[in-house]
């Protein structure tokens, strides 16, 4: 192909892109911060014959982060612009996989749900298996089937709702607002709410099954790992938020230290691990394991600054660690190596690099002004609010979130250059300046001024904990008796009179 | 006036802004004057709030700035408002005034460094910090302050990126800074918790009116949090590793972080927290005990090091341990008077230290001084009022802070309070006067091209060195005892119950057997203690200087223990830093995730395709094959059919 006909394929993407993300800003104006209940709602019907709907709506949980999809796409096509193999069907990728995005977030109906779900992950599989590194097929298939197993028992778990629903109301439907209603026995919440968290414990990832996590980063294109970090992962936090707490509020309670545990081993696991890392994008995957540790942590704190906290950290991590992402992406295209050791000393040949490298690993650290600290110091409040031992292990985090990236810096950025090749750098072109600057803008936004953001949650938080307590206050009596057992319940049995 | 108040953040924070983002396309004069005029201006206001302040009758002296909702979340809302009340404005005289002398001094110090406008947005950034963390008037926002004079630390003590040992000690600031952030973190935590608040107003109100039995278990954990954060940050046993290491920054920078800002936010947070503290003896025991120790630790292995500045540090991890000391008692006056006065000797013995640096073209090492008395007048005489001023003779500033801390330590806490304090002041007199003596004194051991290029340093470098000596000179006489501006001054804050005044009856009536003379009996005696010490000094490396040889060859165990300062840092890294790496790699990495999760994942993954191998092998192609698998299949199902029932 050549290179004007590239050219205009970027540029159009581009356009495309931005076009997408102006058109999502009125979601955020136009949102009506007081009501709880799904706004710019869409409801098409599809395959009428299964109650399968075309159904769409946002509160304020799936708002931001479709923002942040919408903003972190030209962000990420900007940082493609060095593509050159096979750039249409690149491009057609990249949106194809926006779409998907969007929609998860989106989607009102399981069906629908389930189909962008998937959809997601084809184009993510071709851009870690065609443009990637050159273990790329080991890590794309690692990743496609990761999350394929997860993802068969979270639609088995949805077909289960679909006909408990229709048991008790009489109506096909795959309707979430629906089956929001159901009254489910706590050993039909136990199963489902297993299955649905197995799916998203694997996309989220929480420890132990994040292994595909640093393959697939450090394999995808700079592109691919932004969106990996920045919106794919934030697919389970949110499957949690949206489906596990309000369908299985009982479940979910009982849960609580499990998953509680899991977060806790992942915040200090992935803080150690990472810390050790020689490759700049693993350890930087790594640091996501903790990061999301912190963000389920907040979830099943259950308390209104545990889960706002945690949605303000899905944010945040999106931009931070997108932006890492970004910086190592731009570290990569000068000297064509990830490793720690081959690079050292560049503050002096690129100082305005080094300045905004520092405020987005700043940013990661959690410092107290920037937008990783709202998070974080609200999901440990609230953390601290619901069990006390919870947050002061995982506070520990901090600590080493410190350790990890600032040794990272120091290598990567202080000391004499010893290497022949980073003698010659280039500072930040005008492109990448141009790609960052947003980044780092919304990053003091949300650090000094986070109220935007926050109030606009405070109504559809306050509802889901609300769901969430008053279901789990009528079967309460019933599961305090056998917590410790294990419900048995075969859901065939229970669905069985529909076949 | 008090509305003025957020200016005094606001123009270092523009200060900042402009050198950061255009500092390198301007001249550098224009960049110092940019950073100086900032603070100066800070300071101005600060003189104003002040004034403002002292118009207010002494019990209303509290004024709220409310700037804007910075989080909120449920019933958590951290507001960004600033506080006025005597301690503050103390606080932030202190730290722009001196601050500014600083800044002054830099100017003719950074002169031909590259990164200089680098390093006054910094320094700009710095005094915002610090000023920010004693106006805030909340917890969490007392935290931004907090972390980002860490941060703040981080980036000027890894001014000179190039050298390791300045980006090590960096990043070791910044990592023992959080360690003790971990602490005060969950103690916010835990004060929403117990007082659904993080004001200071209402916090404090709260646990002064009574809800609150003396040694409640929750205060006395949220006490022992935030001290934690405290020992972090003003370098106190077991987290004082980092202030050695900060010696890698310019000396300016040393003199900020151990005079005006950084290391006094953990005294001053304390202070700050009185109500809280004296609601739990056992930690007030704590504090008074791990600051006595300190001061005592820290001295001893002053006594010995080679290091101007090092000697400097330890002298100033010392002074802290002696506030804290103050602060254990109850005698929280005392310790704020002793940062005060500690800020203006500490700064002139810093700024000083760096004018002797500049002169002999960057030695440090005291062993190749000597004699410089006479090269650099201004430079020796200004070092040596700190000296005097530290060492605690009379009239000068140390002497009456320090001596109302010991005065405290004996009349509150006990006599080991006391003894200790007293052996430290011992110490102190030594090796400062040992400093003083081996540096201007006696035979010169400068080496001969070092001594061409020797030359006392400019006006705007001998300047604030003046100033800070007259500082030095006065600043005590705020706090005579019997008349003490300062604790009248601090009164409101500390209450009734924190203030002893030092001279009178009211002394002898919280203490019946000691009477109305102790107090001068006091003076006498830590007069005498500093005389000793510099009586020592004097024999020891002016009268003898074959002495101190000597001694080193007869307690070669011991001094070798002070000189390598008690191996605190090996064993921590033999204690922390390499099992976690270790454990990370070869368990964790290496061993969980390769092995163990990866091993699995991939196992099945081998499984899987296995048995496919296996089952491939059923689909031959061959027709007859396949006849013979129906063939077998027909047979089952009729074996089933027959025999299955």
């Amino acid at each position: 192909m050549d290179s004007r006909k590239g050219e205009l394929i970027r540029i159009t993407t581009l356009l495309v892109s931005i076009v997408v993300f102006v058109l999502s800003l009125p979601l955020y104006f136009n949102f009506n911060a007081h009501a709880y209940e799904m706004q710019f709602v869409e409801k098409l019907p599809w395959i009428p014959s299964f109650g399968i709907h075309y159904h769409v709506g946002i509160d304020g949980i799936s708002l931001f982060l479709i923002l942040l999809t919408t903003f972190l796409m030209p962000v990420s096509i900007l940082a493609s612009w060095h593509i050159t193999k096979h750039i249409k069907e690149y491009m057609i990728a990249m949106l194809v996989l926006e779409t998907g995005m969007v929609g998860v977030f989106a989607s009102l109906d399981l069906f629908l749900f389930y189909v962008y779900w998937e959809l997601m992950l084809i184009p993510m599989y071709l851009l870690i298996g065609i443009w990637g590194g050159p273990r790329r097929i080991y890590a794309a298939v690692k990743f496609f089937i990761y999350t394929m197993t997860g993802s068969v028992f979270m639609l088995l778990a949805i077909i289960a709702l679909y006909f408990l629903n229709h048991r008790a109301t009489g109506e096909y439907t795959f309707n979430l607002l629906e089956f929001y209603r159901l009254e489910l026995s706590f050993a039909v919440q136990f199963w489902l709410f297993l299955a649905f968290a197995f799916a998203f414990a694997i996309k989220v990832p929480m420890f132990p099954f994040h292994t595909w996590l640093p393959d697939a980063h450090v394999e995808a294109p700079t592109a691919g790992s932004v969106i990996l970090a920045g919106v794919l992962l934030k697919m389970g936090t949110y499957g949690f938020v949206r489906f596990c707490l309000p369908l299985f509020p009982e479940a979910s309670h009982v849960f609580i230290p499990v998953i509680s545990w899991m977060a806790i081993v992942g915040i200090i696991y992935g803080a150690l691990v990472s810390m050790v890392q020689d490759d700049l994008k693993k350890l930087v995957a790594y640091s996501s394991v903790s990061h999301l540790g912190f963000v389920m942590l907040g979830i099943f704190a259950f308390n209104i600054q545990g889960i706002e906290g945690g949605i303000t950290q899905m944010i945040n991590h999106g931009l931070s660690t997108g932006a890492l992402f970004l910086v190592v992406g731009m570290l990569y295209e000068r000297r064509h190596t990830r490793m720690i050791a081959d690079f050292g000393g560049l503050t002096k040949r690129m100082p305005v690099f080094a300045t905004l490298f520092l405020i987005i690993t700043l940013s990661s650290i959690g410092l107290p002004g920037l937008n990783g600290f709202v998070g974080e110091f609200l999901i440990l409040l609230g953390a601290f609010r619901s069990r006390i031992l919870y947050a002061s292990i995982a506070t520990s985090g901090i600590i080493l979130a410190a350790v990890y990236m600032l040794w990272m810096f120091q290598r990567v950025m202080f000391h004499e250059i010893i290497h022949e090749e980073n003698k010659t750098l280039k500072d930040v072109s005008k492109r990448e300046f141009a790609i960052l600057i947003p980044l780092i803008m919304i990053i003091f936004w949300i650090g000094i001024y986070p109220n935007p953001f926050l109030r606009k949650m405070d109504a559809s938080v306050n509802h889901l904990l609300k769901q969430t307590g008053e279901k789990a206050q009528t079967v309460s009596n019933l599961q305090t008796q056998n917590t410790a057992v294990i419900p048995k319940i075969d859901i065939v049995s229970e669905t069985k009179a529909e076949w | 006036m008090l509305d003025l108040v957020a200016l005094i953040l606001l123009f270092p924070l523009i200060g900042t802004a402009v050198n950061g983002l255009a500092g390198k396309r301007m001249r550098k004069e224009t960049v110092g004057y940019i950073a100086c005029g900032a603070i100066g201006l800070s300071f101005l206001v600060s003189i104003l709030v002040f004034c403002g302040l002292l118009l207010l009758p002494p019990e209303g002296r509290l004024f709220e700035k409310h700037l804007f909702v910075w989080i909120e979340s449920g019933s958590f809302r951290s507001l960004a408002a600033l506080q006025v009340d005597p301690l503050s404005t103390v606080m932030i005289l202190t730290v722009s005034g001196v601050g500014f002398l600083i800044h002054v001094y830099s100017i003719g110090y950074m002169h031909h460094d590259k990164g200089y406008h680098r390093y006054f947005c910094y320094l700009n950034l710095f005094t915002f910090s610090m000023l920010l963390l004693v106006l805030s008037n909340n917890f969490l926002l007392m935290f931004i302050g907090w972390e980002a004079v860490g941060l703040c630390s981080y980036l000027l003590i890894g001014f000179w990126f190039e050298k390791k040992s300045a980006s090590n000690a960096a990043k070791k600031a910044f990592v023992v800074n959080r360690v003790g952030d971990f602490g005060f973190a969950l103690g916010v935590m835990l004060i929403f918790l117990i007082f659904h608040s993080i004001d200071f107003t209402e916090v404090f109100s709260a646990a002064s009116h009574g809800n609150f039995e003396t040694g409640n278990f929750a205060i006395t954990m949220i006490t022992l949090l935030l001290f934690m954060g405290a020992t972090g940050k003003s370098a106190q046993i077991p987290l004082y590793t980092w202030l050695p290491d900060a010696m890698e920054g310019p000396t300016p920078v040393s003199a900020l972080i151990h005079a005006a800002t950084m290391v006094t936010a953990g005294v001053y947070m304390i202070a700050r927290c009185n109500v809280l503290y004296m609601l739990s003896p056992f930690t007030m025991t704590v504090v008074a005990s791990i600051g006595a120790a300190t001061a005592l630790f820290a001295a001893s292995i002053g006594l010995v090091q080679n290091d101007i500045k090092r000697v400097l540090a330890y002298s100033t991890i010392s002074q802290l341990g002696y506030m804290f000391l103050a602060c254990g008692v109850g005698a929280f006056t005392a310790g704020v008077f002793h940062l005060m006065t500690h800020a203006f000797f500490k700064a002139l013995l810093f700024l000083g230290a760096g004018s002797v640096i500049h002169a002999l073209s960057g030695e440090q090492d005291i062993r190749k001084m000597g004699a410089l008395k006479s090269h650099i007048p201004t430079t020796y005489k200004t070092f040596l009022v700190g000296t005097i001023a530290i060492a605690g003779i009379p009239p000068f500033a140390g002497f009456f802070s320090k001596d109302e801390i010991l005065l405290e330590a004996f009349v509150r806490g006990n006599f080991i309070y006391w003894s200790i304090g007293a052996i430290a002041a011992l110490f102190t007199a030594f090796y400062m006067f040992r400093l003083l003596f081996m540096t201007f004194y006696g035979e010169s051991r400068v080496d001969h091209h070092t001594m061409e290029h020797l030359h006392e340093s400019p006006g705007n470098m001998t300047l604030p060195l003046i100033a800070l000596a007259g500082l030095s000179f006065v600043g005590g006489f705020l706090g005579i005892p019997g008349a003490s501006a300062i604790n009248h001054f601090l009164s409101p804050v500390f209450g009734g119950h924190t203030h002893a005044e030092i001279a009178g009856t009211e002394l002898a009536g919280h203490s019946g057997h000691h009477g109305a003379w102790l107090p001068y009996l006091m003076m006498v005696v830590s007069t005498a203690i500093a005389i000793a010490g510099i009586f020592l000094a004097y024999q020891m490396y002016i009268k003898k200087p074959d002495l101190p040889k000597k001694l080193t060859d007869r307690f070669r165990f011991i001094h070798k223990l002070l000189l390598n300062k008690y191996y605190v840092d090996e064993i921590y890294d033999a204690l922390f830093v390499n099992p976690t790496k270790k454990i990370s790699v070869k368990i964790l990495w290496k061993g969980v995730d390769v092995r163990i999760i990866d091993g699995s994942v991939n196992g099945i993954a081998r499984l899987v395709g296995g048995l496919s191998n296996v089952l491939r092998l059923l689909q031959t192609g061959y027709i007859r094959n396949y006849a013979f698998y129906i063939v077998v299949g027909c047979i089952f199902i009729v074996v089933l059919a027959v025999f299955g029932k």
